[in-house]
C-alpha cells in the first residue's frame, strides 16, 4: 500500500491546510501554495491530490455556507484528521533525523 | 457585490460538468471553476475566460470525478419479458399492428430507395486513389450585371497559369470532351465517344491499366487509349498496343489499354486521345482563341493537391490568375475554383457538366418529402398507440407497482415499436425491389445513373433508418405510458386521463390529411402544365413533322435519300430543332454600336418557313440555289428583333443592315413571333440564318421532312432501311417533332410521377390511419350507439353523428392544403415558367374529391357496421 508514505506535494498540501485552519478550501489552498512555494499549482493537480488524501483518510472535508460568489456554490473545507497530523509529524521527525546525521561541513554553500 | 456580474460561464459547459461530474463532487467543483472564472475575467477579458472555463471542465474529466454508468437498462430477464409482451401485443391486435406495419413499410420503402440512390451518387468515383484529394476547378462566368453563374468547364489558358503559379499541386490533368469521332480499323467502321487528355490522365485518376505504359500513353501525337471494351468491339482482343487505327481521317497509334471504366464514374468514355494532338493542330493554325480566357467551354481541368494542402490555400493564387486573364475581357467577368471531386456528381447544378450530375437540391426536395410522408406514418403509430392506451394502462400500473422504473416502461413500449418497424422493413424492403424498375424508369437520367443495387453498408443505413422510425414513433406513446401513476390506474382505470390528447390526435389527422391533399393538388397543377405546354399554340406548325439528325452525315445525301421514300412530302434542314430545349446565341447590334443584345439564331434552309408554317410579314425567304455563304444569304429576324433595331414596321427593316456577333448581315426578311425555346423562357430575339453544306458537319445539323402517311410505323421503317443505305455505322436517330417536344418536358413529367407516387403513399397512409382512428372510436362506442338505437335512433342518424366529428378534421386539412399549395406552385415553384396555364377549379378540387371519397369509405363502413349491430347482444353483456 502506498498509503503510509507522503508524496512530496501531498505533504505540501497537507502543511498548506493545517497552515490555513479553518480556511482550507481548494481556491485559497492554490493560492497560498502558489505564494509560499513560487510553483505554479493547478487547481485540476490540487484538487485530485485532496481527494486522494481524503480517499487515504488524511484529511477530511464538509461543505461551507453558501456565498453570493462562486455562482452560489458551497465550498468544500478540509481539515486534518488524526492520521493525518500523525503522517505530517512522522514525516518532518523523519527529516530531522537525516538532518540531524548531516556533517555541517557538507553542506556550506561557499565554494571549494 | 450588489449587481452580480451578467458575463456567466457558457452554459453548456455548467451542464456539462454536473452531467459527468459525480454528484457529490459536482457542487464545490463547479464553484471553484466559477471562482477562477471570476478573477480571469477580470484579468483576460470575457472571452479568454470562457475559453479557460472550457477547457478547464474539459480537463477535470478523471477517473475519480466521473460517474459510474448505471446499468440497469441491460438486464437481459427485463429485456426478453419486454420482448415477449411486446411480441404478444403485436400478435393479438392484428389490425392495428397490420395498420402500423404496412402503413410504415409503405412509407419506409421511400426512404430505402431515397438512401439507395444517395447512397450510390455518394460512391461515385472513389475508386481513384487520393480521392479526397482530387479536385476540379470551375468558372464562375458573369456578363455584365448578370449574376455569375457556374460551369464545370474552363479555359486552357487556366489550366497554362496553374501549373506555372500554383504551388501545393501534385498532379494536373486536362480534358476536352465531346470527342466523339468515327474510328476505323481495316474495313470496320464503329462510332465510338471519347475524350482528349493529357498526360495528367494517369497521374490524378486511377485507372486499370491491362496494356501499354501509362507514364507515356498520352504523351505524344496521336495516341489513343482504349478500354477493353471498345478493344474488343474493334480488334475482337485487348492485346493490341502498338496498332494503328483510323480516327475521322488521320491515323493514330493504340498506346494502352484500360479497363471498361465502372458506372460508378463521371468520366464515361470509350477511348482517350492525347490531348497535344489537338493543342498543336490548333496551334500550327494559329487559332487565336485557343489560349483565350474566354474559351471556356470545352476544356475541364482536375487537379491532385498535395498531401496537406487544402482548397482554400490555392483560392488567393486563383483570384490572381482570374485577375490577370479578366483584364483581357470586356463585358465579362470569369474567376476560377476549385470543386472537390465528390461534389462532381452530386452537387450543384453548373452548365456544362461532363457525366451524370444530380441537382444537390432536388435531393433536399426529396428527401424532405420522403421524411415527412414518413413522420406520417409515425403519427399513425403514435395516434393509435395512444388510442388504444385504455387497454393497456392496466398492464403498465401492474409493472409500476411490482417496481418498474419510469425507465423500464419506456424502453418496453420503445422497443415495441422498434419491433414493428423492423418488421415493417423486412416488408418494405419487398416493396423496395418491386419499386425499383419503376422508380429508374422514372426519368432518362435514373437510368443513366444508378442500378440501385444496395452494397453491404446501404442495409445497415436501411436498419438504422428502421430504428429511428421505430424511435420516433415509439417516443410519444412511450412518455405518456411511463407517466402514468401506478395507484390511479389500478384503483379506477377509467380515470386516466385519455382524452386529454383529443386535440393532438386531432391534428395529428389534419397534418396528414393535410399533406395529402396538398401533394394531390401540386400533381393537378403540375400535369396541368405539363398538357398545357404540349399542346401549347407554339405560332408554328409541329404536325406530320418528323426530323432526323445528320450525324454527321452531309446534309444533300440525307435529303436526297428520304425524299423518296413514299409518304415525305416536303423536306427541310435547320441546325437544331426549337422548342425542345435546345438554343444557339450571338449577339445582335445594331446601328448604335454599344447598344447589343443576346440573339437566339437557328441556321435553316430555303423551305424551313414553309414547311413549319412560320408566316413571313414582309420580305422573302432564303433564295433556293447554288452555295452562298451564311453571310451573303442575309438574315431572316422575328419582331422581337424588329423592336429590338428601334423599328415598327417590318417593310422598314428589310435591306437594312445588323451585326450579328460583329460581323454585318442584311435583313432579308421578318416573321411574325413563334416560340423558339421551351415554355419556360419567353420569346425573345430571333433570326434565321442561312444553312449552307459548308457548315461544319461537327455542330449537327437535322433534316425535317413534312410527312402524310397514314401509317407513321410503316414510314419510320422506310426512312430507317433508306438511312441504312447511306449511313452504315451510326443507328437511324428520328422522332416526330411532337414526340421531341414532349421529351423536353421529360422533367416535369418525372418530376410529377415522384410527387404522384408520394401523393399515392401519403392518401394510403392517411387512409390507413383513419380505418385505425375510426375502428377504435367506433367499439370504444359501442355501448352507447346501442342505448341511442334501442332510444330510437336511426342507422342514418348514427352514421352521421359517428363521422361528422371526422369530416370536420379533413374539411379542416381541405382548407388549409388548397390555397397553400396552390400559393407555393403560384409564387415558388412555377415563378420561373413564362408561359403558364391556367389553374381551374377542377384541378384544385378533382383530386380532394377523390380523397374525401376514400375518407367516406373508410369512415362509412365502419360507421354502417356499428349502427347494424343488434343493441341487444352488445348490452347483454352488462
Amino acid at each position: 500500500m502506498k498509503g503510509s508514505h507522503l508524496g512530496e506535494f501531498e505533504e505540501l498540501v497537507l502543511l498548506t491546510v493545517a497552515a490555513l485552519l479553518n480556511d482550507a478550501y481548494s481556491v485559497a489552498i492554490c493560492d497560498e501554495l502558489e505564494r509560499y512555494t513560487g510553483r505554479t499549482a493547478k487547481l485540476g493537480v490540487v484538487h485530485a491530490v485532496l481527494n486522494r488524501l481524503e480517499e487515504k483518510g488524511l484529511l477530511k472535508s464538509k461543505l461551507g455556507e453558501a456565498t453570493r460568489v462562486r455562482g452560489g456554490k458551497r465550498k468544500r473545507y478540509y481539515v486534518l484528521t488524526v492520521p493525518g497530523k500523525t503522517a505530517l509529524v512522522r514525516s518532518r521527525e523523519a527529516r530531522e533525523t537525516l538532518w540531524r546525521r548531516i556533517p555541517e561541513f557538507s553542506l556550506k554553500l561557499s565554494k571549494g | 457585490m450588489e449587481n452580480p456580474n451578467p458575463i456567466q460561464p457558457p452554459r453548456w459547459a455548467q451542464r456539462f460538468l454536473r452531467w459527468y461530474c459525480r454528484p457529490e463532487l459536482a457542487e464545490d467543483l463547479e464553484g471553484d471553476l466559477h471562482e477562477y472564472f471570476e478573477r480571469n475575467l477580470a484579468r483576460r477579458g470575457p472571452k479568454t475566460a470562457r475559453l479557460i472555463y472550457i477547457l478547464d471542465v474539459i480537463k477535470f474529466m478523471r477517473s475519480y470525478t466521473i460517474r459510474k454508468p448505471k446499468l440497469a437498462m441491460f438486464n437481459f430477464t427485463i429485456l426478453h419479458n419486454h420482448y415477449k409482451t411486446s411480441a404478444r401485443t403485436i400478435y393479438r391486435n392484428k389490425l392495428f399492428s397490420g395498420i402500423n406495419v404496412v402503413g410504415l413499410a409503405i412509407s419506409m420503402s421511400v426512404g430505402l430507395l431515397l438512401i439507395a440512390f444517395l447512397a450510390e451518387l455518394k460512391s461515385y468515383d472513389q475508386f481513384h486513389h487520393d480521392y479526397d484529394r482530387i479536385y476540379r476547378v470551375i468558372n464562375m462566368h458573369q456578363r455584365l450585371e448578370e449574376d455569375p453563374s457556374p460551369y464545370a468547364s474552363t479555359s486552357i489558358l487556366a489550366a497554362r497559369k496553374i501549373r506555372e503559379q500554383a504551388t501545393g499541386i501534385e498532379a494536373q490533368a486536362v480534358l476536352r470532351a465531346y470527342w466523339d469521332k468515327d474510328v476505323k480499323v481495316g474495313d470496320k467502321t464503329m462510332p465510338l465517344e471519347g475524350i482528349l487528355a493529357d498526360e495528367g490522365f494517369f497521374t490524378v485518376f486511377t485507372w486499370n491499366v491491362l496494356a501499354g505504359n501509362p507514364a507515356t500513353a498520352l504523351k505524344d501525337l496521336n495516341s489513343l487509349v482504349l478500354t477493353a471494351k471498345s478493344a474488343e468491339k474493334l480488334f475482337g482482343t485487348t492485346d493490341v498496343v502498338g496498332k494503328q487505327v483510323v480516327v475521322d481521317t488521320a491515323n493514330f497509334t493504340v498506346t494502352a489499354v484500360i479497363e471498361t471504366p465502372p458506372l460508378q464514374s463521371h468520366l464515361r468514355f470509350d477511348m482517350v486521345g492525347s490531348f497535344v494532338t489537338l493543342d498543336n493542330r490548333q496551334l500550327a493554325r494559329k487559332d487565336r482563341n485557343w489560349m483565350k480566357w474566354d474559351q471556356m467551354w470545352q476544356n475541364y481541368i482536375y487537379l491532385k493537391l498535395q498531401p496537406g494542402t487544402g482548397a482554400a490555400a490555392l483560392e488567393p493564387v486563383f483570384a490572381r490568375i482570374s485577375e490577370e486573364g479578366n483584364q483581357s475581357l470586356e463585358n465579362e467577368r470569369i474567376t476560377i475554383h476549385l470543386q472537390p471531386l465528390r461534389e462532381v456528381v452530386l452537387g450543384p447544378d453548373m452548365s456544362n457538366q461532363i457525366g451524370p450530375n444530380f441537382d444537390e437540391r432536388l435531393t433536399w426536395i426529396l428527401g424532405g418529402l420522403s421524411v415527412i410522408v414518413i413522420l406520417s406514418a409515425c403519427f399513425n403509430y403514435t395516434n393509435l398507440s395512444i388510442a388504444r392506451a385504455l387497454r393497456r394502462t392496466r398492464e403498465v400500473g401492474v409493472r409500476k407497482a411490482i417496481g418498474a422504473t419510469r425507465s423500464q416502461v419506456m424502453s418496453q413500449f420503445l422497443l415495441e415499436s422498434v419491433l414493428i418497424s423492423l418488421v415493417a422493413l423486412l416488408l418494405s424492403l419487398g416493396l423496395f425491389i418491386f419499386l425499383r424498375p419503376g422508380f429508374i424508369s422514372l426519368d432518362r437520367i435514373f437510368n443513366d445513373l444508378v442500378t440501385l443495387k444496395p452494397s453491404g453498408s446501404t442495409y445497415l443505413y436501411f436498419t438504422l433508418l428502421a430504428i429511428f422510425v421505430g424511435l420516433v414513433a415509439g417516443i410519444l406513446p412511450a412518455l405518456f405510458f411511463s407517466k402514468l401513476n401506478s395507484a390511479n390506474i389500478l384503483k379506477d382505470p377509467s380515470r386516466v386521463k385519455l382524452f386529454g390528447h383529443l386535440g393532438f390526435r386531432k391534428a395529428l389527422i389534419v397534418f396528414q390529411y393535410t399533406l395529402s391533399l396538398g401533394l394531390i393538388v401540386a400533381v393537378s397543377i403540375g400535369y396541368r402544365q405539363y398538357s398545357y405546354s404540349l399542346a401549347f399554340n407554339l405560332g408554328f406548325r409541329t404536325e406530320n413533322i418528323y426530323n432526323v439528325e445528320l450525324q454527321q452525315n452531309k446534309s444533300e445525301v440525307v435529303m436526297q435519300a428520304l425524299a423518296k421514300v413514299p409518304g415525305v412530302v416536303d423536306v427541310s434542314r435547320s441546325m437544331y430543332v426549337p422548342c425542345t430545349g435546345m438554343s444557339w446565341t450571338g449577339n445582335i447590334r445594331y446601328k448604335n454600336p454599344v447598344d447589343s443584345a443576346t440573339l437566339y439564331y437557328n441556321y435553316v434552309d430555303s423551305s424551313y418557313l414553309r414547311i413549319h408554317h412560320i408566316e413571313l410579314l414582309a420580305g422573302t425567304t432564303f433564295k433556293p440555289g447554288p452555295k452562298t455563304s451564311v453571310r451573303d444569304a442575309g438574315v431572316i429576324i422575328n419582331q422581337k428583333a424588329l423592336h429590338f433595331m428601334g423599328l415598327q414596321d417590318p417593310h422598314d427593316a428589310v435591306g437594312e443592315e445588323i451585326r450579328i456577333d460583329g460581323e454585318a448581315v442584311t435583313v432579308i426578311g421578318v416573321v411574325r413571333d413563334f416560340h423558339h425555346n421551351t415554355l419556360q423562357n419567353p420569346i425573345n430575339n430571333f433570326a434565321f440564318r442561312y444553312y449552307t453544306p459548308d457548315l461544319p458537319a461537327r455542330w449537327g445539323g437535322v433534316v425535317n421532312l413534312k410527312v402524310n402517311t397514314d401509317n407513321p410505323q410503316l414510314l419510320v421503317n422506310d426512312l430507317e432501311s433508306a438511312w441504312k443505305q447511306i449511313d452504315t455505322v451510326h443507328p437511324f436517330k428520328g422522332m416526330f417533332y411532337e414526340e421531341k417536344i414532349q421529351k423536353a418536358y421529360d422533367q416535369l413529367a418525372g418530376m410529377m410521377k415522384i410527387i404522384g407516387f408520394l401523393a399515392l403513399l401519403a392518401i394510403s397512409i392517411a387512409s390507413l390511419g383513419l380505418l385505425g382512428m375510426v375502428v377504435f372510436t367506433t367499439e370504444t362506442r359501442l355501448k352507447e350507439i346501442s342505448i341511442r338505437k334501442v332510444m330510437g335512433a336511426s342507422e342514418i342518424n348514427l352514421v352521421v353523428l359517428m363521422s361528422r366529428g371526422f369530416m370536420m378534421l379533413l374539411g379542416v386539412a381541405c382548407v388549409l392544403a388548397i390555397p397553400v399549395t396552390y400559393w407555393l406552385f403560384d409564387r415558388v415553384f412555377f415563378s420561373g415558367i413564362t408561359y403558364r396555364a391556367p389553374v381551374g377549379l377542377m384541378d384544385l378540387f378533382g383530386g380532394t374529391l377523390v380523397v374525401f371519397g376514400l375518407a367516406l369509405l373508410a369512415v362509412g363502413s365502419q360507421t354502417l357496421r356499428v349502427a347494424r349491430v343488434n343493441p341487444a347482444t352488445t348490452l347483454r353483456n352488462e
